[in-house]
């Protein structure tokens, strides 16, 4: 009953472990066996997740712009993303005939891996994490600029001018932006002391970073979340794509199933980055926690981890579809200019307020 | 570009050139723009036109006055209303012919809502090429309803045909006036929420301050008409300076700008939408009784002369020029189409900014190719 | 400035020139030669002072071209029509008054397109319409094609 209670997964995984324990006997095989269904299952549930929010981010684009969305296919269309998908699994894989092919044919494979290895060590619940790296928040700010090799790679193995300066667009973008991403990933560390993402959760135990640490990790937390939509490019700072000017730009030449395979990294990059801000400033799957209340902690304890996680990071995925569907497009050199002349400076300038806060211990 | 990748990127001279067109989102239809490239950076722009030319003013040498006016309703398609107008005020010009007071009135209306709604449409594209995919529909939530009246009226409601030599086709449905008031006074409460996604936007303001700057000279060197002018501070609203149907009995105000940027160029639009508002209302609840259309004869021939006739479109002046023999049928015919001469422009407006800015400025002009190829 | 005061004035530049004023506008009838001289003069001089060239074209009557000029003034708030003969149909050829007025850059080359009407010193002097290789100037009257249908 209590292990229930505190909706531990280790339970299972100790279970599922001892089954395939009883099952194979040699330790190696055991290992890759075990690695093998979680890898199995993650890419199932990333797959679904991405459906789910491919569902929800045209219901929500409906929903800012006053019409109803897909509602034909299965209850409230939520079939729509599947039929979609079967239409691009038919779709010809066409590969320009003078393209770079191997390259061409590469740079999908390297975007959805690099989106799926930031995966790991993010805690989906309690207990429920693939890989508690002790680096793993340095782990996650250096997987996840890989994106940008695959984007280089399509924008100039497609052979056309317009993918190419949607690529050279994107490489400028994404190296600026890292900066302020890792500069607001560092005031959380440098509150909470450590790298690992399950410490950093724990650390939250008594309340949220966004609320323990005051005006600057609020600041952190919107510079977080700009720059980051910055370096998954999504609107308004889409210009690696921009439909209006590049058409498309680096995924201009391709189609079919390699087409779906940017559209699926881009929503895992839109889950990780939400999640990592989720579990960063919002507690990840910590519930609602004031220090000192017992009897109150004790009932939002009812609810599950999970419920928690998901909750926030949907919270943090619905923002990122607003600005997408307010904003207009930024230009190229005011992307840049908002990085280096206003995001980076106020970043640094807070990293030293967040510094003397935690050294002054003035934080909740 | 053929061959092994990288070879043919840059030309001999060392310059990379795109193709923009005839297939591109931002170009509003096959207009095809040649770009010289500098990294991010225009150098030069050459526009190549021809796509979707159907020779109207060939065609029409061999139709009859009462069906040239037809096939203008394809020219602009946004302005069918007064390209339509424009033709049969040229022929009335040729004819002497007096227009009954109830025609003209309700030209005007039609004319209005016909600017209304192309800037609307007009607002919806700009806020698409900027990269915003909201404002569009919010354009199109008002729209549509203008369109509807449209189709009450005369049944179609892209291409009228609904201005015939000497008034109008048939008189307006019982209808009209009561279902105009109706979408005046909703459009007159959308036009805050209009600024409040767009206009107040800081990315919006950044992207159009200061770019696709045109001189109040060089707009009038280029012939540049319509908003586009007006926003270089070039006054030039022809229905102020020669009214011609209802104009003359209204009041408004033509919108003056001294920007000349993009920005300017999207607040005339943005104002003038209020102004159009303005001059619906003044006549809708003053349609006189009467004719809707003057006596004409069953085959109109024009005496033998020159006419020509201007009139304010949403994008800026149209000329129409008759030639007659005394036959029943246009000697030659030219239009004198407001998106030619402002396109004309844009080579100027779009050198030394950004791809992004040739795109708010493509958007700012409002080109609608058809018009600019006939 | 009036009609009449516009007549006398362009008669002091150009005695050879023609008036005709049935329509709208006052037209003045000159050759092919004479036009950039008058057109200068329309210009720069400021009690004529035509900024504003509204529309440039020109009609085929069948045994000459005649190229058709709609000046505007923005100051003065009159117009003028400049008519130019072109007697030669096969060799047609005028000077270019893109220099003076850069709308006619391309209401030129539409003209060239369609007229075949050759513009000395016009700086970029391609067919803008038709494809390079179309044979013939559709909008002149003796213009044919294999796939025209009559109306």
């Amino acid at each position: 009953m209590r292990i229930f209670l505190s909706y531990s997964f280790s339970a299972l995984a100790t279970f599922i472990h001892s089954f395939l324990a009883g099952l194979i006997s040699n330790g190696m095989f055991l290992l890759v066996t075990e690695m093998v269904i979680t890898g199995v299952s993650l890419i199932v549930f990333l797959v679904l997740l991405c459906f789910f929010l491919g569902y929800m981010e045209r219901r929500v684009a409906a929903f800012m712009e006053i019409r109803l969305g897909p509602n034909r296919v299965g209850p409230q269309g939520t079939l729509q993303i599947v039929a979609d998908t079967v239409k691009l699994l038919f779709k010809e894989g066409l590969t320009p005939d003078s393209s770079d092919k191997f390259l061409f044919n590469l740079a999908p494979f390297i975007m959805v891996v690099a989106s799926m290895l930031v995966v790991a060590p993010i805690a989906f619940a309690k207990d429920f994490q693939l890989y508690d790296i002790n680096i793993g928040v340095l782990y996650v700010s250096a997987v996840s600029s890989i994106s940008v090799i695959g984007i280089l790679m399509a924008g100039w193995s497609s052979n056309n001018k317009y993918s190419l300066l949607g690529a050279m667009r994107s490489g400028a973008q994404i190296v600026s932006y890292e900066l302020s991403v890792g500069l607001s990933l560092i005031s959380i560390v440098i509150l909470s002391g450590s790298l690992s993402l399950g410490d950093i959760v724990k650390s939250q135990e008594n309340g949220w970073w966004i609320i323990k640490g005051h005006i600057p990790i609020i600041i952190s937390f919107v510079i977080f979340v700009i720059a980051s939509t910055a370096e998954i490019n999504r609107a308004p700072f889409d210009l690696a794509e921009a439909d209006q000017e590049l058409t498309g730009g680096f995924h201009t030449e391709y189609a079919g199933m390699k087409f779906a395979m940017f559209l699926l990294s881009e929503y895992i990059n839109l889950f990780v980055v939400s999640a990592i801000a989720a579990t960063l400033f919002l507690g990840g799957w910590m519930p609602f926690h004031i220090g000192g209340l017992v009897s109150f902690n004790h009932i939002m304890d009812y609810i599950p981890s999970s419920l928690w996680f998901f909750g926030k990071t949907f919270f943090v995925i619905f923002i990122i579809m607003w600005f997408r569907w307010t904003f207009p497009r930024l230009r190229v050199d005011q992307l840049l200019t908002l990085e280096w002349k206003y995001l980076l400076p106020i970043s640094m300038v807070n990293v030293i307020f967040v510094t003397v806060m935690a050294i002054m211990g003035w934080h909740l | 570009m053929r061959g092994l990748i990288g070879e043919d990127i840059l030309t001999e001279e060392g310059e990379f050139i795109i193709n923009m067109g005839p297939q591109h989102p931002s170009t509003h239809g096959v207009l095809h723009l040649k770009i010289w490239l500098d990294g991010e950076t225009v150098k030069r722009i050459q526009p190549n036109l021809g796509y979707i030319h159907r020779s109207i003013e060939k065609m029409s040498e061999s139709l009859s006055y009462r069906n040239f006016i037809f096939a203008t309703s394809r020219m602009d398609y946004l302005a069918a209303h007064v390209n339509n107008e424009a033709c049969a005020l040229t022929v009335e010009k040729g004819l002497q012919l007096e227009v009954p007071q109830r025609a003209k009135v309700i030209r005007t209306i039609l004319s209005e809502l016909t600017r209304l709604q192309s800037h609307q449409l007009w607002w919806g594209c700009t806020g698409l090429d900027l990269g915003g995919v909201t404002p569009f529909f919010y354009a199109f939530r008002e729209r549509e309803a203008i369109m509807e009246i449209f189709e009450e009226t005369c049944g179609a409601r892209l291409t009228q045909n609904y201005m015939v030599p000497g008034g109008i086709m048939y008189d307006v449905h019982p209808n009209f006036q009561k279902r105009v008031k109706d979408v005046m006074i909703q459009i007159k409460g959308k036009f805050e929420e209009y600024d409040n996604i767009m206009t107040g936007n800081v990315i919006l303001e950044n992207r159009l301050k200061g770019v696709g700057y045109l001189s109040k000279e060089d707009a009038l060197s280029y012939g540049v008409t319509g908003p586009t002018a007006r926003a270089s501070g070039l006054s030039c609203d022809l229905r102020k300076s020669n009214p011609y149907s209802a104009y003359d009995q209204v009041q408004f105000d033509e919108i003056l700008d001294t920007g000349g940027d993009c920005y300017a160029r999207y607040m005339v639009r943005m104002r003038e939408m209020r102004q159009s508002v303005s001059i619906i209302e003044q006549l809708i609840d003053n349609i006189p009784e009467g004719d809707f259309q003057a006596k004409t004869k069953n085959v109109i021939k024009l005496p033998k002369g020159e006419f020509y006739q201007r009139v304010e479109t949403p994008r800026g002046e149209l000329g129409v020029f008759i030639v007659s023999d005394g036959a029943a049928s246009p000697y030659r015919i030219k239009y004198r189409s407001p998106g030619f001469s402002n396109l004309s422009a844009l080579p100027i407006m779009a050198k030394g900014g950004k791809i992004g800015d040739l795109v708010a400025i493509m958007a700012t002009i409002d080109l609608v190719i058809p018009d600019i190829d006939r | 400035m009036s009609t009449e005061e516009l007549k006398n004035s362009i008669t002091a530049i150009l005695p050879s020139s023609t008036f005709d004023e049935t329509g709208e506008f006052l037209n003045v009838v000159i050759t092919s030669e004479e036009l950039l001289p008058l057109m200068n003069t329309l210009r720069t001089k400021s009690e004529f002072d035509f900024d504003f060239l509204f529309c440039l074209t020109c009609i085929d009557w069948k045994d000459h071209l005649m190229m058709v000029y709609h000046l505007l003034s923005k100051t003065h708030q009159h117009t003028l029509v400049i008519k130019a003969k072109i007697a030669d149909r096969n060799n047609a050829q005028i000077e270019t008054v893109c220099n003076i007025w850069r709308t006619a850059e391309f209401h030129e080359r539409e003209v060239f397109d369609l007229f075949g009407v050759k513009f000395i010193n016009h700086p970029d002097l391609r067919r803008l319409f038709l494809s390079d290789d179309w044979v013939g100037h559709p909008l002149r009257k003796d213009y044919t094609d294999e796939n025209m249908i009559s109306l």
